[in-house]
This record gives structure tokens, C-alpha cells and sequence, in this order.
């Protein structure tokens, strides 16, 4: 096994705890995306913040930018689309995406 | 001041928990442990300890509460016995795993099946890789001492390690002894409150209990097992100081007439004394006889051990507990190959008696050595033979 | 018995207006696309907010949200084993109060909650879940119901509703998947005659926020079984998580309800349910079911529904249970 980003023992905390809370956000879980992604459409969102709240991955930001919007976070959208199915007014909309164009950092950490 | 009592050694070990300010006891009744809770449970239902005693529903749930509780920064202990430790048998790896320093009592009692209420060391022995400090005791005295000695090395910064005290059950837990109590002003002057290194603390949050993926996990289990490792000289110095504040002293392995002796009985808990006894008999007809007894099994101190059978020419391995499917019992098992690997070549014999709470007497000993000799006179080794079965 | 009640009497519900903006549970997790189990523990995460000290069996919500070194915990977080839980978390707590009462640590008014999936709840951890809830211990249960056990591929557990195909109730010749009825967890729980009893469903999201917030400013142990659909081991598209949590609601086969201090309170009415075969039809695992199978279904859960009703009714006519002399 390559030894890239391996601990030594001596460096473990104490019973292999992680002592940095919410480390996982260094994790790029939009890499999972799989030929889309959902674009938000302005003139028809009401700003409503459902997409998020219902989205299980955190991918929009809890606080909206200066025109009231939630912005969509490509470093962690999975693709599931429940942004899309549960947005009250259909403003949510799949766009076909590259596989070049799904990396970008994370926006909302 | 310390007082002359005599107690229980049950009550004892509760006396002793007392003394050290235990914060949770979470514990589930199983013979001959009961005592000891049911003496804590006393304890902080008549406001003479300030504790939370958790009755839990299970062992299971016992060593669970006690990961809880010591995960949360408390000072934790339990007892159990037998079943009752085999039922914690998969909690004992994690509380040591993430280094959560638990005390248990282990009053030991022989495994089912047939179920057997009495003593022998079967429940301890299938717990041997669990990563705790395991540590045996031959008297109440001991108990309490080594009770406190628990605490003292678990707590410790360097060691963040559980630790079992080991006394048999029944012959230990139900008898009463004179002992020298210490007073609460002794016990705190010996074990400081308890400051755990890291707690469930929403101050500063940590995330126990992770999922080790292969780039992780050797490295997680090397971390442990020499976390355990050099808990040893740890447990030496508790000992020394110990020894400095109560006088009272304690080896990892200590020794009885072993000088100019040519055959050692080893041997481990409270059939040490029966055994020191039948050595001094034995030394009035003229066998060249000693003992040697374990008293710290976790982490083993190899070379303590090496030291004190170094004169001898023969060993007698006395084991509690079987180990089926293997050469001898657990402690000869373990003991051959220590000895192999420092290249000592020397005359064995393994003896499994007392088990389920079959007594072992002088006259046992008597006997153990006569078939040494007459083994030895022919050139042949004992590699495991049952004591007292009736053919 | 009157704790719950008293100790909602200044209740500040959550609104949809005013959803809290803390993120106790933190992205970068691994859970599967569209998994709805995750969304409720981050809507309870959320609800309970940064005081929280989390106990995690294991499962799913486990593994995903800690592989070394990553960790999707903001708050002290403990996993220990499957079956064990509620017995952690009572430890934490008896813990906790000891050093409190001794004044080792201050009082942070830190609130115990024990996450476990339907397997870690209604059967490998039933027992430390049984114990801990009659021991009285201030924490809150949250089991999060996929129904089956996924993490180890899709096996049956007695939360697997009737007719599911999982890897272990295969439908075949001889059989049309799950045989037995789904284990009712949460009247088990209110059995134990605790303060605070619910279900909660992340389709209704203010709802499930204001059920937990009540349980976690409750004294003593209080229980939210909470519907979490999956897509991987259902078989459904991950979009219609989220819808499918609202169809079993409306189908009435999950029902929305609270148990306050014994009483039963529906906390969503379903005048027109839709029929059960609406629900069933997004999920490939109950693909296979006939006419028949669906008829029996409908029936038992109009029968359950109605036997709901009339706990509700009952027990709000009922004088409340007598609290024990207090006392030295």
C-alpha cells in the first residue's frame, strides 16, 4: 500500500480520535455528480430557502447572498435532485454539466 | 488514619471504590460479584459516596454505560464475573481501543457449560487480548490495594488504559480478612480527581469511536498496544509509591523461597498462599522447592519473570482454566514460549486444576511435585495434565 | 405524570421562517445521493444545535460521517457498537450529572441524544434501549427508520414492512418478501410510560425540528422514530426521497403522532389518504406485490389507523398518572 496520506501511529490522537470537528468538509462530495447538476432559475424562485433545507448534503448555503438567493455549492451536490422535485415552483432545473466543469472549491465553508 | 478491619473482601473492594470518589458504577448483578455492588449500591443510597449507580439491564450495557461514562470524563467502575464478562467480551476491546480508563473488579468464576457458580480463571483467560491492564490479587488486603493501584494507573496520562483486578470468586470475594483500611485523607493523597485528556465536551468536541479504513487502522491498533506496553513502568512506580505511602509493596511478579530452589511453582490469584504454604512444607522434608506468582498478567513483565525463575532447573505451570485444542493451559501455553524465545531450555510442567471451584490442597501440591520429579528423573515433560479427575 | 407538559408550558416553536441556521452535522458526509436518512439527522442536528452530545450505533449515519480523519461532527460525538447506544448515552449522562453535582464540570446544559437505525433500535439494541428508557435517564432516542439494514446490503429487520423485498426477504416461489408486519417501535417506547414519545417524518421538516426540540427540553428519556427513506435500498430514484416520506405519511401507514406524558396526540390529520398502492408504486421493493397482498396491506393500516384514533381519544380523557411522593 502507498503510504500517501497515511498517519504515523505516534501522530493518532488518543483511541484514534479526530480531534478537528467537521473535517469531513474538506471532503469533495460533488465529485459524485454524474453528468448534471441543477441550475436555479432566478426569475422563477421565490427564495423560499426549501432547496436549502431539504437538500441531505448541505449544498446550498444557509445564508443567502445580498439579493436573497441560496447558492448552490458544486463542491458538495451529490446530483440526487430533490432540490428539483421538491421546489415549490419548479425553479429548479437540471443542466447538463461536463465532467471537467464539476471541480471548483467549495463556496460555502 | 488507617484502621485494623476485618471485612469481606467484597465489601473491601466496595470500601475501596469509596475511597477513590468513583463518579458512575454501572454494574449488573451475576454470583459471587454481587457483594461488591450491592455494597456500592448501599454506599450511595446512605449518601457515603457520591456517585450515580446505573442499574443496567445487562453486562453488555454495563461496560456500554462505563465507555459512556468515562468518555464523558468520569471516574467509572464495574465488576463483574464469568458470564456476566463474557457477555462484555466485545465492549472490553473498545473501552481499551479508545483508551477510556475504566476500573473493573473481575471476581472470577468458571464459564458454562455446565453452568458452574464457583471459582476458576476461565473468564479471564478468554479476555487475555482485550489491551487492559490485568492484574491479580491473593488477599483482601491486596484487593484494596490493588483496587486503588487501578485507578492511579488507569487515570494516568501516560497509560489512558482500563484496568481488570483480578480476585477468585468465593474464596476471595466471600471471606473475611483482617485488613489495614486506609483513611479517606491516605486514599486521596494517593489518587488525585481524576482529569481526563480528552472528554465529551461541547468546549471542545471531539469524534470518538471512528471508522479505521486500512490506511488507518494498523496504525490505530500499534498506537494501543504500546500504549499498553509501556504502561508498565507506570504501574511499577504506582507501585513504589504505593509501597513509600501505605508500606505495603507490590511486584509484577513476586517470589517465594525461590532462592537455591530447583523447582518453582508459578502460579496466579489466591491459590498463591495455599501454595506458600505447601512450598514451606515441602522445604521441612527437604525438596528444594519455591514459588513464583503473576501478579501483573497485562502488560506481562517478561523479564521480571525471567529473573525469578532464573536459578531454577523445573517449572510448574498451575493453570485455572483450560484451553482446548492447544498443547497446555493458557498460562503454560503463554510461559513455553516466553521461555523459547529467550533461549531457556528448561523442564516443564503444566497442572489445570480448581476448576469450577474444585479445591486445590497442600497435599495437591505435594503431589504435583512428586510426579515432577519422578517426570524429570525419566527425562520426560509434563505438557499438560488435569489434576483430580475421576477416571 | 405531568413532566413533559410542564416543561412545554413556554415552548418557543420553530417556524419555517425562523429554521435554525446552526449545521451541527457538517457536509462533506458520504451517504448515499438522496438519502433521506441523513437529511433527518441533520434537520435533528439542527434542531438540537451546537449543545449537543451525540451517540451514534453503528450504521450508515455512523460510518458515513466518520472515516478517519474525516468526521462530519461539529459536536462531541461518540460511536461504540451496534447494539449499545442508548446504554452509551445513559453512561454519558449518569457521567455528565455526576461531575456536575460534584462541580467537576459546569453545568453547560449539554443535551445526550443517541442516534441508531431501525435494526440498532427495534433489535440488536432493543434491550440497552428497553433499559435505558425505564432507568429514566435525561437523553433523547432519535431511531432512524430506513427499514432494513442497509449499511450491510439491504437485510430485513423486524422494522422491514410487509411484502418488502430485501436480500433477506426475497420474494419467490414460497414467499412475497418480508412475512411478518413492521415491529411498532414507537408504541414500545411509549409502553416504558415516558414523558415524550413521537414520529417524525423530514417531508414535514418544522414539524420534525419542533418534536425534537421538545424532547430534548423535556426532562428524562424521550423517543422519535423518525421515517427515513433510502433510496439505494428501496429502490427508488433518489429525487423522490423526500416525496416518498410524504406519501407514507398521507397513505396513513406512517402516521405523524406524539405521546405526551401517556397522551396520544395526532399531530397530522389525513382526512383523504391516498391508497397505499400510490406509495408503494415509486419503490421496486414492493414491485411484486399483487392485488391481494395490497388489499391486506390497506385493510391492516386502515385498522391501525383507526386503533391510533381511539388511543387518542382515550387517552385524552384521562386523568394524569399520580407522581410519586418526593422526599428524603
Amino acid at each position: 500500500m502507498a503510504d500517501e496520506g497515511m498517519t504515523p501511529w505516534k501522530d493518532l490522537a488518543l483511541g484514534c480520535a479526530m480531534t478537528e470537528p467537521g473535517s469531513s468538509k474538506s471532503f469533495n462530495t460533488g465529485d459524485w455528480r454524474s453528468r448534471h447538476r441543477p441550475v436555479t432559475d432566478r426569475e422563477t424562485c421565490i427564495k423560499c430557502g426549501l432547496c436549502w433545507i431539504m437538500c441531505p448534503d448541505m449544498a446550498y448555503t444557509a445564508d443567502p447572498d445580498a439579493e436573497g438567493y441560496y447558492l448552490w455549492d458544486s463542491y458538495y451536490c451529490k446530483g440526487c435532485g430533490i432540490c428539483i422535485e421538491e421546489c415549490p415552483k419548479d425553479a429548479i432545473s437540471w443542466q447538463e454539466e461536463k465532467e471537467e466543469d464539476k471541480y471548483g472549491p467549495a463556496c460555502g465553508t | 488514619m488507617a484502621r485494623r478491619v476485618g471485612l469481606e473482601v467484597s465489601l473491601a473492594c466496595a470500601e475501596a471504590v469509596k475511597l477513590c470518589n468513583a463518579d458512575v458504577i454501572a454494574a449488573y448483578p451475576i454470583t459471587p460479584q454481587t457483594h461488591i455492588v450491592e455494597h456500592l449500591s448501599e454506599l450511595v443510597a446512605d449518601g457515603h459516596l457520591d456517585a450515580e449507580f446505573v442499574p443496567v439491564e445487562s453486562e453488555h450495557s454495563a461496560m456500554s454505560a462505563c465507555v459512556g461514562s468515562a468518555a464523558a470524563g468520569a471516574r467509572t467502575f464495574t465488576s463483574s464475573s464469568a458470564q456476566g464478562l463474557a457477555l462484555m467480551h466485545e465492549m472490553l476491546f473498545i473501552a481499551s481501543g479508545l483508551r477510556l480508563p475504566i476500573v473493573m473488579a473481575v471476581a472470577n468464576r468458571s464459564l458454562s457449560a455446565p453452568i458452574s457458580i464457583w471459582n476458576d480463571h476461565s473468564d479471564i483467560m478468554a479476555e487475555r487480548d482485550i489491551g487492559w491492564v490485568q492484574t491479580f490479587a491473593e488477599t483482601g488486603q491486596e484487593v484494596l490495594d490493588l483496587m486503588l493501584h487501578a485507578f492511579k494507573v488507569a487515570e494516568d496520562p501516560r497509560v489512558c488504559l482500563p484496568v481488570a483486578v483480578n480476585l477468585d470468586g468465593f474464596i476471595l470475594t466471600h471471606v473475611i480478612e483482617p485488613m489495614e483500611m486506609p483513611d479517606q485523607a491516605e486514599a486521596d493523597a494517593y489518587l488525585p480527581p481524576f482529569v481526563p485528556s480528552q472528554s465529551l465536551d461541547p468546549a471542545a468536541p471531539v469524534s470518538m469511536g471512528m471508522v479505521g479504513m486500512p490506511e488507518v487502522y494498523t496504525e490505530a491498533k500499534k498506537a494501543a498496544l504500546v500504549a499498553l506496553e509501556d504502561s508498565y513502568p507506570v504501574i511499577k512506580e504506582h507501585w513504589e509509591g504505593f509501597a513509600e505511602q501505605f508500606g505495603r509493596s507490590y511486584k509484577p511478579i513476586e517470589t517465594y523461597r525461590t532462592e537455591d530452589a530447583d523447582t518453582l511453582f508459578v502460579t496466579m490469584g489466591s491459590l498463591g498462599e495455599t501454595c506458600m504454604t505447601a512450598v514451606d512444607e515441602m522445604r521441612q522434608d527437604g525438596k528444594s522447592v519455591g514459588q513464583v506468582r503473576i501478579r501483573l498478567w497485562r502488560p506481562f513483565p517478561d523479564e521480571d519473570f525471567m529473573a525469578a525463575i532464573a536459578g531454577a532447573k523445573n517449572l510448574i505451570f498451575i493453570d485455572r482454566a483450560l484451553s482446548p485444542g492447544v498443547a497446555a493451559g493458557p498460562v503454560a501455553t503463554e510461559m513455553r514460549a516466553l521461555l523459547y524465545t529467550k533461549g531457556k531450555n528448561m523442564f516443564t510442567a503444566n497442572f489445570v486444576c480448581g476448576l469450577g471451584g474444585r479445591d486445590v490442597t497442600r497435599t495437591d501440591f505435594a503431589g504435583m511435585l512428586a510426579k515432577v520429579e519422578a517426570a524429570a528423573a525419566a527425562g520426560n515433560e509434563i505438557t499438560c495434565e488435569m489434576v483430580g479427575v475421576k477416571e | 405524570m405531568k413532566t413533559a407538559t410542564e416543561a412545554l408550558k413556554d415552548f418557543q416553536k420553530i417556524t419555517p421562517k425562523k429554521i435554525p441556521a446552526v449545521e451541527p452535522f457538517s457536509k462533506g458526509h458520504r451517504a448515499c445521493q438522496g438519502c433521506g436518512e441523513v437529511l433527518a439527522l441533520r434537520l435533528v442536528a439542527k434542531a438540537v444545535g451546537m449543545d449537543m452530545i451525540a451517540v451514534s450505533a453503528t450504521g450508515c449515519m455512523e460510518i458515513i460521517s466518520s472515516p478517519y480523519p474525516q468526521t462530519a461532527w461539529e459536536v462531541p460525538w461518540i460511536h461504540v457498537a451496534f447494539e449499545n447506544a442508548a446504554a452509551v448515552a445513559s453512561g454519558i449522562e449518569a457521567g455528565r450529572k455526576a461531575l456536575i453535582r460534584k462541580g467537576r464540570i459546569k453545568d453547560d446544559g449539554a443535551k445526550v441524544v443517541a442516534f441508531a437505525g431501525d435494526g440498532a433500535t427495534a433489535d440488536i439494541g432493543l434491550q440497552a434501549l428497553s433499559g435505558a428508557l425505564e432507568r429514566g435517564h435525561d437523553f433523547t432516542y432519535v431511531c432512524l427508520d430506513n427499514e432494513a439494514y442497509m449499511n450491510t446490503g439491504i437485510q430485513r429487520s423486524s422494522s422491514t414492512p410487509y411484502g418488502a423485498m430485501t436480500t433477506t426477504s426475497p420474494p419467490g416461489e414460497k414467499s412475497k418478501g418480508q412475512m411478518t408486519w413492521k415491529k411498532n417501535m414507537p408504541m414500545i417506547a411509549a409502553a416504558h410510560n415516558i414523558p415524550y414519545v413521537a414520529t417524525a417524518s423530514p417531508a414535514w421538516h418544522v414539524d420534525l425540528m419542533n418534536k425534537v426540540k421538545k424532547a430534548v427540553t423535556i426532562p428524562g428519556p424521550a423517543y422519535i422514530h423518525i421515517y427515513s427513506p433510502c433510496p439505494t435500498g428501496w429502490r427508488c430514484g433518489p429525487e423522490v426521497s423526500i416525496e416518498t416520506a410524504r406519501q407514507v405519511v398521507k397513505s396513513r401507514i406512517f402516521p405523524l403522532f406524539e405521546v405526551i406524558d401517556g397522551r396520544f396526540v395526532l399531530t397530522r390529520d389525513i382526512k383523504k389518504p391516498i391508497p397505499v398502492s400510490e406509495y408503494f408504486a415509486t419503490q421496486r421493493r414492493f414491485s411484486h406485490l399483487d392485488e391481494n397482498d395490497i388489499a391486506y396491506i390497506q385493510k391492516r393500516v386502515d385498522d391501525d389507523w383507526d386503533r391510533l384514533l381511539s388511543l387518542c381519544q382515550v387517552t385524552a380523557d384521562e386523568p394524569p398518572v399520580e407522581e410519586p411522593p418526593t422526599g428524603e
